[in-house]
């Protein structure tokens, strides 16, 4: 079904839209951010500044959009689509070319005193443009070689330029959003079967390149791989952050030191313990129970998102809240990886705990899309 | 373009399909998330624990307050003293170049000073303070006080550091403390963590370093929480170490600081000893130095200047230096004679002045001869050609053990640095040392302390106080260490007849009391504190045939090095010996001029409560002796050095 054929008459308007939010929703994330404001309100000393009050204020305003995004109608959004990828992929260039350096990479442009991430905002609209492609395109073509090429080149597009920034742990999640959202559109299992094969060989090559001419990736980035392997091998240099970690969920013990007594974040052990790394502050102080809880509120979160997906007839809504809710996954679970020592260190901030203006902003685009699509769902 | 329902319900349905499939994907990675957060945070959960402690607590060692250093009478000899210091933070300070600019208007800051901070500071983290100056006066702490509001991040500390009262007395007992050197560390196996404490003093030698283990005490500990940079966040425990031992030695400070004085510029040495247990009561080597200088660390000038000089004052004298103890060996000798039965004490020897042994002329001091000597007249008046003629009966053998039965060239142990063995030759130690035979002639010039035999000061004082009490006294510094006395075992009989002792003694009498005697001007004429003693005036230069073919030249005008050494020991009282003294005044010139008066003094300083009375000096002697008393550079009752000596 396409929205020109949806009763549109049963689909609320005005003010009545509120009543048709998908609330539960709402309050898990605002239940998650709240966590996030305990935990940098910790790790701060105990003060709102520098960090808890901040994020409080962004998310506020990301509340505010999300509030708008839901009221204006899905099938508005999707014929949005190709124009937000577009200016996304606009925006990556001009970081590429004018951005400001941060940690070794290129990252962020100044817009009005706000630092904008063009590769955040980029995550969310690859999602939307692929769900409208997958809207448009004739099922019985979906698995045609041609037209699997072209979510391929939409997606290999940001991915390359974000990786060029250099920024692989979102040129990763780019990647796996656009492979989920193809393999939620029902695009063959050859496909994937071939690409996997390919990543093998991707992967071999890129560690056979290792210090030859040809090398692929940078030489932090092959650091990175070793102190995941052996953490223990550069304890004050690159596995410092990785051992730090683990000592502060560790310590936490079954139900922690007690809020504002972590001793790794409160004594600057724990690097980047705002950010990143916010979740071993929470394992410290709250200790398995609270990590716990905090997990499950995350599964909950994703719980809803399929739920109303699966209510939902229209495609785009459909592939788009999946797509979100993967994204969404993908987000928690290298970011909860790489603190537990699972995963290599990359740089992925944990969805709505850790500090970040512009993380936070494009998750609650994101979430407003969904409130969109759960409101203006055709009944 | 429109769908049919069939296949729009169709593809929803591989979407719903692969949906479920890929929550069941998430599912399992929840799974997995959860199980790793249990393994770390429950099975692990202690280990990891106990990194957080390690991570957070760092432990820091207390200093304990070293062991005090005390006279018999328990005045101080080494005390540590408030050290005020000023210490800048950088974090606190801003502008460090300006804090320090108004810092130096304040307080006198040297360019090196300056130089150091900032050096250090470019080092060290921001909050960590810097001593920018050492040993202020309080009055400059009081003035840093005063304008603290104009000085951020400059603020005034106290430590302890130790402190010699009386300087220059004790420098050589004490010794002096210094920082650690890594040779220092290097000779330990497992050194104590305190030694790795920046600035840390120990002992480097004298009683400081003998008596380490007992001063230093056991260090205390703070239990503190550091940051990830090291910041020092707050204390959590405290456990205070114990001070190190106070050390009581022997010594009288009175009566040491009396004979330094006396000695005065002298290149000397004196040792006064309790005859019946043994205890040093004084011990003296002269010139000194300002152990004081060491431990503030002693500039190059000042260290150049010890060193140059030819009185050689960072020497400790009276137990490194060794001389040939001359005519005062003449006792041991005789008793060697005595004890193996070739003589006895109506022996005589004519002394013609000279003694003719195969081609070569030994000469008696005196060129005229003594006539007819005996054993008495032999000490008394100190003639060599009867101890010439003695030795070569009794053979070096028997006197080199007869030396070693009274102290000599043996080892006395004692908590000082550098203590010499000296020498007691015989002719296994000449074909050991010097792969010659023993020959006749090397016995007659060791028979009146001459050749190969060197005894130290100390030595000479141990062998008087044998020879007054007959019993194998051990010399000791130590009385009581924290308060508890160091036992002292009755010394054992030397096992030579009371006859034959009393006879020697009688010698050492008719030395100061003899019509005669050698060292009669320099005689006790109290009758309670009447002495023995013998001169003893030691060649350090051969005279040639040439020489002695113009006549014997008088010490006076040879240079300062080339002039013979003084010495004497004594006992004293004669009838009921309580101290033994020997002096030894390095190119003195005759014994009884230059080492027996001092002697006297000494001996009469140690007997008496203060100074000594007039009345135990011939009454020809009293003016001079009291005009020479009162100028002495004594120090008052509260150890402080009298200014003349400052200038």
């Amino acid at each position: 079904m396409s929205f020109l054929e949806y009763r549109v008459k049963f689909v609320p308007t005005g003010l009545r839209k509120v009543l048709h939010l998908n609330w539960p929703l709402i309050v898990l994330v605002t239940a998650v951010s709240a966590v996030g404001w305990l935990a940098l309100y910790s790790i701060a000393g105990g003060r709102f500044e520098p960090w808890a009050g901040r994020q409080m204020q962004v998310f506020a305003l990301g509340m505010v959009v999300m509030f708008f995004i839901a009221f204006v109608p899905i099938w508005f959004w999707r014929n949005m689509s190709l124009l937000a990828y577009g200016v996304s992929v606009v925006l990556l260039l001009v970081v590429e070319f004018f951005g400001s350096v941060g940690m070794g990479a290129q990252r962020w442009i100044e817009v009005g005193g706000m630092r904008l991430q063009p590769s955040e905002l980029m995550k969310v609209t690859l999602v939307m443009m692929l769900a409208a492609y997958y809207d448009w395109l004739d099922v019985k073509k979906t698995s045609r070689l041609f037209w699997v090429l072209i979510p391929v080149v939409l997606t290999a597009i940001p991915t390359v330029l974000v990786l060029m920034q250099p920024n692989l742990g979102t040129a990763l999640i780019l990647l796996m959003i656009g492979g989920a959202v193809m393999l939620l559109a029902g695009v063959s299992w050859w496909y994937f079967a071939v690409v996997a094969t390919g990543l093998v060989s991707v992967i071999w090559a890129v560690m056979a390149s290792r210090g030859t001419d040809w090398q692929l990736l940078h030489d932090y980035q092959f650091r990175r791989i070793d102190t995941f392997l052996d953490p223990t091998s550069d304890p004050l240099g690159a596995g410092y952050n990785i051992i730090q970690a683990q000592i502060a969920l560790g310590s936490g013990g079954w139900n922690g030191k007690g809020f504002m007594q972590g001793t790794q974040s409160r004594l600057n052990f724990l690097p980047e313990k705002h950010t990143d790394f916010i979740f071993t502050t929470l394992g410290e102080e709250f200790g398995f129970v609270g990590v716990f809880s905090l997990l499950v509120l995350y599964a909950l979160i994703l719980v809803f998102c399929y739920v109303s997906a699966m209510q939902n007839k229209d495609r785009f809504s459909l592939l788009l809240i999946l797509g979100i809710a993967a994204n969404f996954f993908f987000y928690l679970a290298i970011n909860l990886a790489m603190v537990m020592g699972l995963a290599p260190v990359v740089g992925i901030p944990l969805p709505f705990l850790s500090y970040g203006g512009s993380a936070m902003l494009v998750l609650l685009v994101a979430f407003g899309l969904i409130q969109s699509a759960h409101v203006h769902r055709p009944r | 373009m429109r769908r049919s329902p069939k296949e729009t319900e169709e593809s929803a349905s591989v979407t719903h399909r692969r949906a479920l499939l890929m929550g069941g994907a998430m599912t399992a990675m929840f799974a997995v998330l959860g199980a790793r957060m249990r393994y770390l945070s429950v099975d692990q959960a202690d280990q990891f624990k106990l990194l957080a402690e390690e991570n957070r607590i760092s432990i820091r060692l207390i200093p304990p307050a070293r062991g005090l250093i005390l006279d018999r009478n328990g005045k101080v000899l080494a005390g540590n003293e408030q050290n005020y210091r000023v210490v800048i933070t950088r974090e606190d300070a801003g502008n460090v170049d300006e804090v320090l600019a108004k810092l130096a208007h304040i307080i006198p800051l040297t360019a090196d000073d300056l130089d150091r901070t900032t050096k250090e500071m470019r080092r060290t983290s921001s909050f960590a303070p810097i001593t920018v100056a050492d040993r202020l006066t309080w009055e400059d702490l009081s003035k840093i006080a005063l304008n603290a509001p104009a000085l951020p991040g400059v603020s005034p500390e106290v430590g302890l550091s130790r402190q010699y009262p009386r300087d220059t007395d004790f420098a050589h007992v004490l010794g002096y403390v210094g920082p650690v050197s890594e040779r220092d560390l290097a000779e330990l196996e497992s050194p104590d963590p305190l030694l790795r404490i920046p600035k840390f003093q120990i002992g480097k030698i004298g009683v400081e370093r003998w008596m380490e283990d007992v001063l230093r005490g056991r260090a205390g500990t703070r239990r503190i929480e550091v940051n990830a940079v090291g910041r020092v966040m707050r204390e959590l425990e405290r456990v205070e170490g114990d001070p190190g031992s106070d050390v009581r030695l022997t010594i009288d400070a009175d009566v040491q600081n009396f004979i330094q004085a006396r000695l005065g510029d002298e290149s000397a040495a004196a040792v006064v000893m309790d005859v019946n247990n043994g205890d040093l009561i004084a011990i003296v080597s002269s010139p000194s130095f300002d152990p004081n200088l060491f431990v503030r660390g002693i500039s190059h000038t000042d260290y150049n200047t010890l060193m140059e000089n030819d009185h050689r004052p960072l020497a400790n004298k009276t137990v490194q230096g060794v001389y040939p103890p001359g005519s005062t060996f003449k006792m041991i000798t005789a008793l060697a004679a005595l004890e193996a039965g070739l003589i006895n004490v109506n022996t005589t020897v004519r002394c013609p002045g000279h003694l003719e042994f195969g081609g070569r002329r030994f000469h008696c001091w005196k060129r005229a001869g003594h006539g007819a000597v005996n054993l008495e007249k032999s000490l008394a008046e100190s003639c060599d050609v009867y101890y010439y003629d003695i030795a070569q009966r009794v053979g070096i053998e028997k006197i080199a053990e007869m030396g070693r039965r009274f102290g000599l060239g043996i080892r006395h142990d004692l908590p000082m640095s550098a203590i010499a063995d000296g020498i007691m030759p015989n002719r296994a130690w000449k074909q050991e040392r010097h792969k010659q035979d023993w020959r006749i002639g090397d016995t007659i010039n060791a028979s009146i302390g001459q050749g190969y035999v060197l005894t130290s000061p100390l030595q000479l004082a141990v062998m008087t106080a044998r020879i007054a009490t007959g019993r194998a006294v051990v010399p000791r510094l130590v009385r009581s260490i924290d308060g508890k006395e160091v036992p002292v075992e009755p010394a054992p009989e030397i096992g030579i007849s009371e006859e034959i002792m009393r006879k020697i003694r009688s010698g050492m009498y008719a030395v100061m009391n003899g019509e005669r005697g050698t060292a009669t001007s320099s005689r006790i004429v109290d009758e309670a504190l009447v002495w023995a003693g013998k001169t003893g005036t030691s060649q350090v230069r051969n005279i040639t045939a040439a020489e002695r073919a113009r006549g014997v030249i008088s010490n006076d005008q040879l240079p300062w090095n080339r002039r013979d050494h003084a010495l004497f020991v004594g006992y004293a009282p004669y009838t009921n010996p309580r101290y033994a003294v020997s002096v030894v005044v390095e190119h003195g010139g005759g014994g009884s001029t230059a080492a027996a008066p001092i002697a006297r003094d000494a001996i009469l300083r140690a007997l008496s409560d203060g100074l000594p009375p007039l009345s135990a000096y011939p009454s020809s002697q009293r003016n001079r002796i009291a005009s020479m008393l009162e100028k002495l550079p004594l120090r008052d009752a509260e150890g402080r050095a009298p200014d003349t000596s400052r200038a």
